[in-house]
């Protein structure tokens, strides 16, 4: 098992070049979860604002101003 | 039967296949990723090469070949929607091109520095300014370039247009990186990209190299799709199908 882990003395450089690579990915799937998050909700504010006007052109009435937040 | 291209051109279109595609694609690039993990650290051997081999460092080749594969490969992909932004003006080619950039952008940078962390045991350097390595670095300013365009322009339509222009321009770098080897006898340069055609590896190195090759670029499909689909919310939130969209996603 330390021998795994050791990788014949090199372990830096080869846990440096897979940790990085798959650190920065995950930091990628996470930053693109939150924008995702952030994005819905900014629209979803957005819509509620302009629903009042929205209204009588046939969006769903139990969108109003004071509907519930997400 | 014919298909209707640019019926797929349409965000509203899109948006619903993007979003079923993303965990397929993910599903594929975790079990590919972890077949070639698995493979490239305990199927393979310990050393490689004959009179003066590389240690168990040589491992680097499978995250290293397959990001710089990714990095030229989505920078194609890049200017390739630019270029079909440019000349069909379809919304969708501008939001992909956009899309891509800064998965492009990881990649290329994972290439220099797992190059660099390879470099410092095999060549006793963690930089050189051999050719391929100048030229890589050169994309990865071309992508900060094309994200930083796009983000210093306010008028979306601008943006597109001047940051696809930059992406188009900036293909002359693709081949250069491709072609960069500059050492026609081995021996005379240590610290150099060296010609390496893929049937001088063997076998039980190449199949986990293209392993994780297939597996990143399942990822870059899956990574750059959930990125489109928050660029397609955001252009297109004054219309209707935004508004279903977002009352069904908000609630479930």
């Amino acid at each position: 098992m330390m021998e795994f882990f050791s990788q014949g003395g090199y372990a830096g450089y080869v846990w440096g070049a897979f940790g990085m690579t798959f650190g920065l990915l995950l930091i990628e799937v996470l930053q693109l979860r939150s924008s995702r998050k952030t994005t819905l909700t900014r629209i979803g504010r957005l819509l509620r604002l302009r629903a009042p006007r929205q209204a009588s052109t046939g969006a769903d009435p139990q969108r109003g101003t004071s509907g519930p937040t997400s | 039967m014919t298909i209707n291209w640019f019926k797929f051109a349409s965000p509203a279109a899109f948006y619903p296949i993007a979003g079923r595609l993303i965990p397929w694609f993910s599903r594929v690039a975790l079990a590919l990723v972890l077949i070639g993990l698995f493979w490239g650290f305990f199927l393979t051997a310990d050393q490689l090469g004959g009179s003066n081999p590389q240690k168990e460092y040589y491992r680097i080749i499978y995250v290293h070949v397959p990001a710089a594969w990714m990095s030229m490969w989505l920078y194609l992909v890049l200017a390739g929607w630019s270029a079909i932004g440019l000349v069909f003006n379809t919304r969708l080619s501008f939001m992909m091109a956009k899309a891509v950039a800064p998965t492009g952008a990881i990649f290329t940078f994972l290439a220099l520095w797992t190059g660099a962390l390879w470099g410092r045991p095999s060549w006793g350097t963690y930089w050189d300014w051999d050719p391929r390595l100048t030229s890589e670095l050169l994309l990865f300013f071309l992508y900060i370039g094309y994200i930083a365009l796009h983000s210093a322009i306010d008028d979306t339509r601008r943006a597109d247009r001047a940051a696809a222009l930059l992406a188009i321009v900036g293909l002359v770098m693709v081949p250069v990186i491709f072609l960069s080897i500059n050492c026609p006898d081995p021996n005379q340069c240590a610290a150099l990209h060296q010609r390496s055609d893929p049937g001088s590896i063997h076998l039980s190195i190449l199949i986990p190299m293209l392993t994780m090759t297939l597996g990143l670029w399942s990822y870059s499909f899956a990574a750059v799709f959930a990125r489109l689909r928050t660029i397609i919310l955001t252009r297109e939130s004054d219309n209707a199908w935004v508004r279903d969209v977002i009352a069904q996603e908000t609630t479930a």
